[in-house]
């Protein structure tokens, strides 16, 4: 999961823009950037963050300022060392993939923001907020929290399998998007989310999940 | 055995509820998957969670539980205790993991979620 191999396995799925979000973290986020530049494709910065409830956000910045400081806050509420012999090594790399350092964060541990605190946190960056994978037991919101909590203003529910759909009891409340949540660059692209949208922006991205003037998102 | 002979055993502190520490336990249920505890949990079990968010109410409400135990010092939120208060569903909190709390609870005598 290198950033050129992240690209290119895109570009060959045909995929005009992606997102990276790495579990609380966008470290990586310049370097795909970078390299997706270069091979005419977009990315859109964003991370996934794990709230104190143990609920996946998926949160997407315009701006590479928000997204960071948001990180910083995340950074600040995340207790843990990583351990590399169970997790790996949490590499940062830049555009040419030289290794810049390593994150010494336990990122796979969970932060201490409460969920609505969390999705205020992104909106006030003018960011999106996305319930990663509804549909999975593990680290979803559902499975985690029993139900959506009632007003939570999340802009999208994510599917980890597009046909259970019709199995979330509040589907008709939220907009719903897929994406492959790929771990590995063989899986990236394996589920997609077209946007009809008149640039590629968050903002864009926004207008589309609300419809607003033609626009839409398709699963 | 009624809730207010565990909150004065275990030394609970109550955060919601506390007029209505009459009710019978009839059990106990340990987790912190909500969607775990509305499928699993039977009237009148006392919940052990970490959870402390506010949806723990609405499952507590949903499963007629007759109270929620949240452990390891965590403080529940105030929208939690305001909604709790609401609905009449006693919070209490204990600075124990979840593993001694329940393991104190078995040694008093409730053994086990009712309807097994």
């Amino acid at each position: 999961m290198s950033p050129r191999n992240i690209v290119k396995a895109a570009k060959r799925k045909g995929l005009h823009v992606i997102g990276i979000c790495d579990h609380n973290s966008a470290e990586n986020v310049p370097a795909v950037e970078k390299s997706a530049e270069r091979e005419g494709i977009s990315d859109i910065g964003g991370m996934e963050v794990t709230s104190k409830e143990e609920v996946h956000i998926l949160a997407l910045f315009d701006k590479e300022e928000n997204l960071f400081s948001l990180q910083e806050i995340v950074y600040q509420n995340l207790e843990g060392t990583n351990d590399e012999k169970l997790y790996g090594e949490q590499v940062v790399v830049n555009e040419e993939e030289e290794v810049l350092g390593f994150n010494q964060k336990l990122l796979i541990g969970a932060t201490d923001i409460a969920i609505s605190r969390l999705v205020d946190l992104i909106h006030e960056r003018e960011g999106l907020a996305i319930a990663s994978h509804v549909d999975r037991e593990g680290f979803g919101i559902i499975g985690q929290l029993g139900f959506i909590p009632k007003g939570l203003p999340l802009d999208a529910l994510e599917l980890a399998d597009p046909s259970k759909r019709d199995c979330i009891a509040q589907n008709a409340a939220y907009p719903f998007v897929t994406s492959s949540d790929a771990h590995a660059v063989e899986d990236v692209g394996n589920r997609q989310t077209c946007f009809l949208m008149a640039d590629v922006s968050v903002d864009e991205m926004r207008r589309c999940l609300r419809g607003e003037d033609g626009r839409w998102a398709r699963i | 055995m009624k809730l207010l002979e565990l909150v004065d055993a275990l030394n609970l502190a109550v955060k919601a509820g506390g007029s209505l520490l009459e009710g019978e336990v009839t059990g106990g249920y340990a987790s912190d998957l909500l969607s775990d505890v509305l499928a699993n949990a039977k009237e009148g079990n006392v919940w052990i969670t970490l959870q402390t968010h506010v949806n723990i109410v609405a499952v507590a409400s949903a499963k007629e539980l007759s109270g929620i135990i949240i452990v390891n010092g965590r403080a529940p939120e105030v929208e939690t205790v305001r909604r709790a208060e609401q609905e009449g569903i006693p919070v209490m909190i204990t600075r124990l993991s979840t593993y001694e709390t329940v393991c104190r609870l078995y040694d008093l005598g409730v053994r086990q979620r009712a309807g097994v």
